[in-house]
């Protein structure tokens, strides 16, 4: 191919003087908290040298709404609610983590059944917080057809949710000591017909961004983080995993069942934002693939603890019907399911990272103190080390890659 | 085998053994946590600082405690550690944000909620209320419903040359001009007007 030169002339002696003149000058810009690239209400300021960025320091706290402070307040069961707007892109999986904790206070045992459906519950919100993810990440990124690919399987998971817990987003389903009800008539069969419609539409997702020029240049390369940092600054779930350490709760600490089902657990090479997508790609599949297991193995038996005499609340036939039944709903109600006095902290492997509980009890219903770890807070303490000496544009690939929330953010 | 709790004790003197049915927990004492954490980071392996929290143990002395989460990723477990700000009237604890840069946001957030200050804390400024709130609202003395206080929006009170406050939401956000101001600290975070009730008669009845 012949090259040909080109004569500035003396445009560049012009523009080489403007530099001179603004040599030094470092813009401040706020990528104030109302932006549709920060995912929520986040606010960066950013000191720019040009189209370089020199310092990033985010500020938190728009939407803190004193979850903890409130857990002070409410029995352990009034609770689950607030537990949904955590992570609200996964409602169920905080409130199985949520669940779990407490049980952990009262060394609960959870039959098999209800534990069955627990995984299911948390790997079907894995599988809609991934999705929304991946589509968030990709139109961040300009490939907005993905956007719209995942949001209609998120559209199907949202009516699988309505059926089980009545809710399509805030599903506050579990209880201390089981979950709310049963699985409907039929479910499990729709739930593996979303299973089967949404394999494809990954591989989709795949073709169109993973060996994508554009797409690989705006991410390789990206964002890295390296394994010291990701283990110093504390990250957990697939940021940790991109960066390379082979570190998976459900693996490691296995609860809720998961001993009992084969999967795979995706570990990245390099730590950058490309990584970070293509582990959230490979966890779809591998949740998909833990469903299916456990709805082929769904154990028959009672989906709550039925020995918890004063923690679950019992059956209504029998609350209508006997009077210590009525008197155990009554004291469930009102004062709340009576947990022992000590300490506990769990922490759960939720699409975000680890979703940790530390639960304070001074005995009664009532937790003395809760506190409640995001796994995003601590994605976004990261921020100020990662951001300095990338692009403007690469601003957005970093938050989309990082994959975080608010809600468990700020509480 | 030794545990990680007899390991530490062994080490250390000062440390004890913390009652818990999860995990291995230990007491430190404030001023000797730094050479502990460097020890369980260096020496026995716990390279990530998973979460720390501040606690406000109300009618004990000393009032403010912190508690850490560690953990090991090598061997997969976790630690607590458990340790309280020696004066409680301006509680101090040492930062161990330069042993574990996790505890940075952590400990601004355990700042900001119970006022415990972090000694050797790079940026020890609030993190989710605004700069210049007054009050450490996880404290036990602070009330569920919140203490109203003025927003920080100097150029709207300037422009307006009013108080700017949040939206009250007793009563609704959209009612017009109620004379009667519902005050968040007479409310519970609960919607639904409740401008009257046995005690405060319905406005414009016999009371």
């Amino acid at each position: 191919m012949a090259t040909t030169e080109i004569s500035l002339g003396d445009t560049g002696a012009r523009s080489a003087a403007y530099a001179e003149e603004l040599q030094g000058e470092h813009m401040t810009l706020n990528v104030g908290p109302s932006h549709p690239t920060t995912h929520g209400v986040l606010r960066l300021l950013i000191e720019l040298d040009g189209d370089r960025v020199m310092k990033c320091e985010p500020v938190i706290g728009y939407l803190h709404r004193g979850d903890e402070k409130i857990a002070e307040n409410m029995t352990y069961n009034q609770f689950v609610p607030y537990t949904d707007r955590l992570d609200y892109l996964a409602p169920l999986a905080n409130n199985v983590a949520y669940a779990i904790a407490v049980e952990k206070l009262a060394k609960l045992n959870i039959p098999p059944r209800c534990q069955a459906i627990r995984v299911i519950c948390c790997e079907l919100a894995r599988i809609s917080s991934h999705l929304l993810g991946l589509g968030v990440f990709g139109m961040d990124a300009g490939a907005w057809t993905i956007f719209m690919y995942t949001f209609t399987q998120r559209e199907k998971l949202y009516s699988l949710f309505e059926e089980l817990t009545g809710a399509r987003f805030t599903t506050s389903y579990t209880r201390i000591g089981g979950v709310m009800r049963d699985m409907p008539e039929g479910w499990l069969g729709r739930v593996n017909k979303f299973c089967q419609e949404v394999l494809p539409v990954i591989d989709e997702v795949d073709r169109l961004l993973t060996r994508n020029k554009i797409f690989l240049q705006r991410t390789e390369g990206i964002g890295v983080i390296t394994k010291q940092d990701a283990l110093a600054y504390g990250l957990t779930g697939p940021n940790l995993r991109a960066a390379g350490i082979e570190a998976d709760l459900r693996k490691d600490n296995p609860y809720c069942g998961y001993e009992n089902y084969d999967f795979e657990v995706p570990i990245g090479t390099r730590g950058d934002c490309f990584d970070r997508y293509i582990i959230r790609v490979e966890e779809i599949r591998q949740s998909v693939r833990i469903v299916r297991q456990a709805i082929e193995k769904m154990p028959d038996g009672p989906w709550y603890a039925e020995d918890a005499k004063k923690i679950f609340a019992p059956p209504k036939g029998k609350v209508m019907t006997s009077m210590e039944e009525l008197i155990q709903n009554f004291m469930i109600v009102t004062e709340g399911p009576q947990m022992p006095p000590g300490e506990v902290y769990f922490e759960a492997e939720n699409p975000k990272g680890a979703l940790g509980f530390y639960i304070f009890s001074k005995g009664g219903g009532v937790p003395y103190r809760m506190h409640i770890k995001g796994p995003s807070f601590v994605s976004l303490g990261i921020l100020p080390k990662i951001m300095p000496g990338h692009l403007l544009t690469d601003i957005t690939c970093i938050l989309g890659s990082l994959d975080f929330v608010l809600g468990e953010c700020d509480r | 085998m030794d545990t990680i709790v007899d390991t530490l004790k062994s080490k250390f003197s000062f440390v004890t053994p913390r009652p818990a049915n999860d995990f291995p927990a230990v007491n430190v004492p404030a001023d000797h946590l730094l050479e502990v954490a460097q020890v369980l980071r260096d020496e026995l392996g716990y390279d990530m600082m998973l979460d720390l929290c501040g606690v406000d143990w109300d009618k004990d002395r000393p009032r403010f405690g912190v508690i850490y989460h560690l953990y090991h990723s090598g061997k997969k477990t976790y630690l607590r550690l458990a340790t309280l700000a020696p004066e409680t009237a301006a509680p101090v604890v040492p930062s161990i944000s330069g042993i574990w840069p996790a505890a940075d946001w952590h400990e601004r957030e355990a700042y900001d909620m119970f006022g415990i200050k972090f000694e050797g804390h790079p940026n020890l400024t609030r993190i989710l209320m605004w700069e210049g709130y007054p009050y450490y609202p996880l404290r036990k003395e602070f009330p569920l419903a919140g203490i109203e206080t003025e927003l920080p929006a100097a150029d709207t009170a300037a422009a307006t040359g009013a108080k700017v406050i949040a939206a009250p939401m007793m009563g609704g956000p959209f009612q017009a001009g109620t004379q009667d101001h519902h005050h968040m600290s007479d409310a519970e975070p609960r919607a639904g007007d409740q401008s009257w009730t046995e005690d405060k008669p319905k406005p414009g009845s016999q009371g």
